[in-house]
């Protein structure tokens, strides 16, 4: 491929920090979001939602919501056509597993965590349809629930669903781990607990719904997948073809909005009422309801030789999937196959588990399984690192995967794996030591890397579309089904079309998002867009190339070979030059059409046998490391974070200025879920469901996060890029906590570290860190 | 009952419910989508606007409470047509991404600088901290108000 060989220096668009079409329309105040949507003659919806955890529906009555004023339809789940809604991977073609995922749009019997959905109701105003929700009559009796996974999986314990509370299970075992754990230098024993943790996008869930001239059920939303609009028509019962989806741009998704939101309620509202209906969920119902991350139990056994090579990981994993399955059994399998961090393990074994509760449910976020275990395997390696007297970057470049190992599942590392440089440069990046500021003040560093895949499971058979083709005045269109969540997902298409039909960037327009209109591309998941329809853009543009310059052949009477597109006309040689206006009506003559779709196919493979390490489940890897420094008060506990370098390798970064945004943000997120993001739930009740209670970081709580972009020009995306959505989310947990070891000597093996279990672990508390 | 107010410049009559809070009368009775709702408890700033020039949370005034006041929302930052310079350099730094929290973010920055045109990055990061980003985290942001305060004669 020329693209392998390409130069940052030959590319004219492409790799270069161009602005964003869709930063100059936000700051305009011109992107029109989900909820910033209305029709004449608009309904409001809202949601009745369980208060229990755990409770059998006895009686549930409409008749006085019904009654009330301004309300234009009630629901129950006796009104949904099919009360069943699949919450599979959308476009899987193969089983992962135990993963016939279903749920019940509305509840029928029986509730399994607070903030299920019981009834709708559309009514004229909002504060009318507020009302109805409060006057339904429902009768509950509660009943015994479970609220950790341990009390899931004990024996006799409540059942959360009739299949039992062990929802899947993984194993990996490769070479012998007793042996090589009792031959080892040193073995490094470790518990881990993660915590329940939110999107908290800024945006919630919301979107407006219509039934459209031609009959076609049409919702607008903030979602990240679009082919849901096939799980809305077998709820609805009408053929696939009859429901619409258009995707806004989001404000913010980061997985939470993968999973169904509100397409559903709005297309049987619409459906039932014949008119518009719009649907926003309050901060307080998108904090209650929406699935958010795992909590993890992780137990991690390592044994190292005194040079510092891994020789065995023992680990067990368990994780709290709440309530219903949605993609838990994938966010445990990604788990498994991570575990072992990026490094070569010749023994391993690895058990992991995720069980039914009564809790919020848990399914897709940021990091996707990937990211728990970082927290895990990145404190052992630094408790080995400690213990033999090494350095965190050497005990990690001795570690390091090296393209041709294999990860324990068996699957060969095909690309270049290029984490000691990224060591050894977000290391350096953090600059001379700061001094401490008072002498109960200490000062440390940590390190911590990742591996994160990039593209879907490849036995899912992932696949996207685009079309891209020329208008008459030569201004180029790319249309692509891809939700851009804010990560500059629609922009980046345009580059890569710009780059390789030698348009200028500003006569390029981008339709995305919408899966009657627009070629589908997948969802905006598994850090793939870039990855699969950057590729698919690309495909579709070289094929428009070919197309276009074999009409111009004839018009310049060179070899195709000899010209070139550049600067919105074609070159040949001798200086002639064709414009595109000319050439385009010169198509249109010949027959010859201006625009192509076309379909890139990621590789794909059969399902993988993980016990005994058959092969390939990703299509390939994004390497990261992290360096923190930070100040611990070691009277309070305060941890102040002084210095963050974050490094990637990037395969190469198509528009670096929004790869260092993936980075930053990322980062910071990590952070958050190190140092202070915690859903509170007791006894199923979340405690947590406001901004007020539920912390994210603000601009006083991080530290400019630096970012470093290395590109190894080795990613299977368009120009070799690898995907970077997910990936920098991964290792702050893990670096924070190394850092907190390197200055007090303290272990703090829960998230998030706050001050308090800072203090408990320092003995200035009592109690558990 | 009708509550006169400039916004944007522009004298507006509008007619409000007690009840009702500011941001659902931009909203909901103007149509002024350019104000988000984040929260609807004035902790995370996306619904800030300006209130005579002060950065306050919309969804914690009552709409009869502006009457004879001035409310800037973003569109009201334009000049001649065009950005304003601090919205240029939110472009050209990167510091959009999902772009819902820019708006209070830009409206909160500027009502700042008014007050203190010289900021370092840590002010203008105390300055920032009410107004929450879940995308950027916060660098670029700092960024694009530390280059318009050096490119636009604050520094």
């Amino acid at each position: 491929m020329a693209d392998a060989v390409a130069t940052r220096e030959t590319l004219r668009v492409v790799g270069r920090a161009v602005s964003r079409h869709d930063a100059r329309d936000k700051v305009a105040a011109a992107t029109a979001y989900a909820a910033d949507w209305a029709l004449p003659g608009m309904l409001h919806a809202a949601v009745l939602r369980s208060p229990y955890p755990s409770a059998r529906i006895l009686k549930l009555d409409t008749a006085r919501a019904v009654a009330l004023p301004g309300v234009a339809v009630v629901l129950t789940a006796k009104d949904v056509p099919r009360n069943t809604l699949a919450t599979d991977v959308p476009g899987q073609t193969t089983t992962v597993g135990p993963l016939r995922a279903t749920l019940h749009v509305l509840a029928e019997d029986r509730v399994r965590h607070q903030g299920e959905p019981v009834a709708l109701v559309a009514a004229e105003t909002l504060e009318q349809a507020r009302a109805a929700v409060e006057a339904i009559d429902v009768e509950y009796e509660r009943t015994p629930g479970v609220f950790t996974p341990e009390a899931a999986l004990a024996p006799g314990a409540p059942r959360v669903h009739d299949t039992g509370n062990l929802l899947a299970q993984w194993r990996i075992a490769r070479g012998d781990v007793a042996t090589a754990l009792a031959r080892a230098a040193v073995v490094v024993e470790g518990e881990y607990t993660t915590q329940l943790v939110d999107a908290a996008y800024l945006e919630p869930e919301s979107g407006v719904a219509w039934i459209d001239s031609d009959g076609v059920i049409t919702i607008r939303l903030s979602t990240q997948v679009i082919e849901h609009f096939r799980d809305v028509a077998e709820v609805l019962q009408v053929p696939q073809n009859r429901v619409r989806v258009i995707g806004t741009y989001l404000g913010g998704g980061f997985g939470g909005k993968e999973d169904v939101t509100v397409e559903v309620y709005l297309g049987l509202l619409a459906l039932k009422t014949g008119r518009p209906v719009k649907m926003v969920w309050t901060r307080q119902e998108s904090l209650l309801a929406r699935a958010k991350r795992h909590p993890y139990r992780m137990r991690y056994r390592t044994g190292a030789a005194a040079t510092g090579e891994i020789v065995a990981q023992q680990i067990e994993l368990l994780g709290d999937a709440g309530a219903y399955a949605y993609l838990s059994a994938l966010v445990l399998l990604y788990s498994t196959v991570t575990a072992g961090g990026p490094y070569r393990v010749p023994n391993v074994e690895v058990q992991a588990r995720v069980a039914y509760t009564n809790n919020p449910p848990t399914s897709a976020m940021r990091g996707f399984g990937g990211m728990q275990t970082v927290f895990a395997y990145e404190s052992q390696l630094d408790r080995v690192a400690r213990a033999l007297g090494m350095d965190p970057v050497e005990i990690r470049r001795v570690n390091a995967l090296r393209r041709g190992d294999s990860l324990p599942v068996g699957q060969v590392v095909e690309t270049h794996v290029a984490l000691p440089e990224l060591c050894e440069q977000a290391w350096a990046a953090l600059g001379p030591p700061t001094p401490p500021r008072a002498p109960h003040v200490r000062v440390g560093r940590g390190l911590a890397c990742n591996l994160q895949p990039y593209g879907r499971i490849v036995w899912l058979h992932d696949w996207s579309s685009a079309w891209v083709g020329f208008e008459m005045d030569g201004s180029l269109v790319v249309r692509c089904g891809v939700p851009d969540v804010g990560g500059g997902q629609a922009s980046s298409l345009c580059q890569i079309a710009a780059e390789i039909l030698g348009v200028s960037l500003e006569r390029v327009s981008v339709h995305i998002s919408d899966s009657a209109l627009t070629p589908l591309a997948g969802t905006t998941t598994a850090s793939r867009q870039l990855y699969m329809s950057g590729n698919a853009v690309l495909k579709a543009s070289r094929e428009l190339r070919e197309q276009l310059l074999g009409v111009a052949v004839t018009m310049l009477g060179a070899d195709a070979g000899a010209l070139t597109m550049a600067d919105d006309l074609v070159r040949g040689p001798g200086g002639r030059t064709l414009a595109l206006p000319d050439l385009l009506r010169q198509c249109a003559r010949a027959g010859v059409p201006r625009g192509h779709l076309a379909v890139y196919n990621a590789p794909a493979g059969e399902p993988v046998d993980l016990a005994t390490g058959s092969g390939k489940v990703f299509p390939d890897y994004t390497y990261g490391a992290h360096a923190a420094e930070v100040e611990v008060d070691t009277e309070t506990g305060v941890v102040r974070l002084l210095r963050y370098a974050a490094a990637h390798d990037v395969g190469r970064a198509i528009n670096p200025q929004s790869v260092e945004g993936q980075i930053q943000g990322g980062a910071v997120q990590g952070l958050g879920y190190g140092l202070m993001e915690e859903v509170v739930v007791e006894d199923g009740i979340n405690l947590t469901t406001s901004f007020a209670t539920y912390l994210i970081p603000t601009a006083a709580d991080v530290p400019d996060v630096e970012p470093v972009v290395v590109e190894s020009g080795e990613g299977l995306g368009p120009f070799n890029a690898r995907g970077i959505g997910e990936p920098p989310i991964g290792p702050p947990a893990a670096a924070v906590a190394n850092a907190i070891a390197d200055a007090t000597g303290a272990r703090l093996t829960r998230l998030p570290i706050t001050a308090e279990r800072v203090a408990r672990a320092l003995g200035r508390l009592d109690g558990e860190p | 009952m009708i509550a006169r107010m400039v916004l944007n410049g522009r004298p507006r009559e509008l007619d409000v419910r007690p009840e009702q809070t500011l941001l659902e009368a931009l909203r909901d009775t103007l149509g002024i989508f350019d104000v988000k709702e984040g929260c609807g408890e004035g902790v995370c700033g996306v619904c800030t606007v300006l209130l005579d020039g002060r950065p306050v949370s919309s969804c914690l005034v009552l709409a009869p409470a502006v009457r004879g006041r001035a409310v800037t929302t973003l569109r009201g930052l334009e000049r001649d047509g065009g950005l304003h310079p601090l919205q240029e350099a939110f472009v050209r730094y990167g510091a959009v991404q999902c772009g819902f929290c820019t708006p209070g973010m830009l409206l909160t920055a500027l009502a700042f600088l008014e007050r203190e045109p010289r900021p370092d990055r840590e002010r203008i990061r105390a300055a920032l901290e009410g107004n929450l980003c879940r995308c950027t985290g916060y660098t670029k942001i700092v960024d694009a108000v530390e280059a318009y305060v050096r490119d636009n004669g604050h520094g």
